[in-house]
């Protein structure tokens, strides 16, 4: 029997798949489509205290193998999230990741009280990583204080995990995930999109209103398993890798590079019947590979054949 | 009551190119089969395609079902893809082969809601705009509703099976930008002319679908004369399933307030007056 569950911290979660917040919308409109229970977690749309209309469109544009987004966190808030949506997440018995976004440390703080005091949130994703809003969130994910402040703030009124979302649009990641291990992190999320621009030269126009959007899809992918790795060698904190996953082995990548799950994001746009594949995919390369316990793979990158493989290749 | 987001009958499958009917250099109809989406399919929905088997695009690309084929006895055994070469997905189904497949995730969207007898119903369509309303004249007919379909494109050419419509028993007006067939102008000089001379006591509904212009004004008119009117909007969709909050326009709610609403969850049929049409991309 495969044994699929990951843990993170205080939370077991019954394989390491999870929705990316931001591209599962509240999970609710997936509900008829997909078991939600079947999923390791769902990580619903970012959320503020209040209600956000986000940027107007175009908001998306298709790049190589990935594609930019400048939703610009429209949102219904928390409180309309805890009253609308909520109940029904825990009708379907879905793990939730509730990711918030505030512009000062008081309003994240705000925001895990009222879920801490809501029935059916599993986890705090602290979103500090939104390159598309010109006001908070990345302000605190780009400062290591910012990090630390925000994180500790959140860590002295929630029991339930809490986990900072790190942006890749930062010299040095495995710092920021440092300074979340000192503040109390339970585990970290990562990565959020890359900053990135498309312009269409007939008009010499943005492709997106807001000018510039977060890159993601496949063609991220390589980066954000390098910076999973990194993060890996730096701190012991359970890390939730992520970056254009769409087939089980990029599931397993970043689960050797170091992570102990992973999101799902872009590719659920494309396939949102994509949960069944991956984890088909998960329990044949553990029937192949002889492994009862999936966790057992994390961080268990080999690099002492490097100089070997060179020199055969 | 919970809202419903999605058909209960969502499906994906690896569809089967039956045929792909180059109409011109630039529009084709695409057969699929696929029957579990052709059956469960009502006016107006649509599906989501992905036009490569691999990585670029990336994206799937929304698409209204056109037409849904059907066995001798009548069982729904796929549907067919109004396409108009744009861009590079839809090229990519325009020069696509009977025998490959193409991934089809449907029925997806709110439907249109046919009007019942003895109102009347008008579909005003813009070019490939044409897509939703073979499905919506069958059950408007079906309900023995009378069916009129104003047509509009830049020139004769360019305006493609009318055949069906006038197979199914639909008065067809058509207008061409340079008068090559039907009224010379924009579709709305004929809609306009029509509705001048429609008693205003007689029930009357209005559908449309097509360039964002074409509808704005079409909305419009209707709102002149009084005449409830739907459109059907297609915006630059990531999912077709809500996840993904890029295929927003700007619509008023019950209170009058605009919100950015989801085309692919809450449309793509709208009541037009709902629409903030100034906010809309062209």
């Amino acid at each position: 029997m495969h044994d699929l569950s990951v843990s993170l911290g205080s939370l077991t979660i019954p394989n390491p798949l999870i929705a990316a917040s931001g591209c599962f919308g509240y999970g609710v409109e997936y509900a008829d489509a997909v078991d939600l229970s079947t999923l390791g977690g769902v990580a619903v749309k970012g959320l503020f205290l209040a209600e956000r209309e986000g940027h107007p469109p175009p908001r998306i544009v298709e790049t190589p193998a990935g594609m930019l987004n400048a939703i610009g966190l429209q949102g219904i808030g928390v409180h309309r999230f805890v009253s609308e949506k909520l109940p029904e997440l825990r009708a379907r018995r879905a793990i939730v990741f509730v990711n918030i976004c505030g512009t000062t440390i008081d309003e994240y703080v705000e925001l895990s009280r009222i879920l801490s005091d809501a029935e059916g949130v599993h986890a705090i994703e602290l979103n500090i990583s939104c390159p598309n809003i010109k006001e908070g969130g990345i302000t605190f994910g780009c400062s290591l204080t910012g990090t630390h402040n925000v994180v500790s703030a959140v860590r002295k009124v929630t029991t339930l995990p809490v986990i900072p979302k790190l942006t890749p649009n930062v010299t040095d990641v495995a710092s920021f995930a440092r300074a979340a291990e000192d503040a109390g992190a339970d585990a970290i999320s990562l990565v959020n999109t890359f900053l990135a621009m498309a312009i269409d030269v007939e008009t010499r126009r943005p492709k997106l209103t807001n000018i510039v959007g977060g890159l993601s899809g496949p063609a991220i992918r390589p980066i954000a398993v390098r910076m999973v790795y990194e993060c890996r060698q730096a701190v012991k904190l359970p890390i939730i890798g992520m970056g254009g996953i769409a087939n089980p082995e990029d599931v397993l990548e970043f689960m050797i590079a170091g992570a102990t799950a992973v999101q799902v994001g872009t590719a659920n746009f494309v396939d949102p019947f994509i949960w069944s594949r991956l984890l088909d995919g998960l329990r044949d390369y553990m029937s192949r590979h002889q492994i009862q316990r999936l966790s057992d793979i994390t961080g268990t990158l080999d690099t002492t054949a490097r100089h070997k493989a060179w020199i055969s290749s | 009551m919970a809202q419903v987001y999605t058909s209960p009958m969502l499906v994906d499958v690896d569809a089967a190119v039956i045929a792909n009917t180059r109409l011109s250099e630039d529009y084709s109809v695409l057969a699929l089969a696929a029957p579990a989406i052709a059956a469960a399919a009502r006016p107006g929905q649509f599906v989501m395609l992905k036009t490569s088997r691999g990585m670029d695009p990336l994206l799937r690309r929304p698409f209204s079902i056109f037409e849904i084929l059907r066995d001798a006895g009548g069982a729904p055994t796929g549907l067919t893809i109004f396409n108009k070469r744009i861009g590079t997905g839809t090229s990519l189904l325009y020069d696509i082969e009977a025998g490959t497949h193409v991934q089809c995730l449907g029925p997806l969207g709110q439907p249109f809601e046919p009007i019942d007898p003895p109102a009347q119903a008008w579909m005003v369509a813009g070019g490939v705009g044409l897509a939703p309303f073979v499905t919506l004249a069958e059950a408007l007919l079906a309900r023995g509703t009378q069916v009129s379909l104003f047509y509009g494109a830049r020139r004769a050419r360019d305006l493609h099976k009318i055949e069906i419509f006038e197979q199914l028993g639909v008065r067809v007006i058509a207008s061409t930008e340079d008068g090559s067939r039907g009224a010379h102008g924009r579709i709305t000089v004929p809609l306009e002319e029509q509705l001048t001379r429609t008693d205003a006591d007689s029930a009357l509904r209005i559908y449309a679908c097509g360039p964002t212009p074409m509808m704005r004004a079409v909305a419009l008119l209707a709102a002149s004369y009084g005449r409830a009117c739907d459109v059907s909007l297609e915006q630059v969709m990531g999912c077709g399933l809500g996840g993904c909050y890029s295929c927003v326009v700007l619509a008023r709610d019950g209170r009058g307030i605009p919100h950015h609403t989801r085309s692919c969850i809450d449309g793509p049929v709208f009541d037009a007056t709902r629409i903030v049409w100034d906010a809309l991309a062209h």
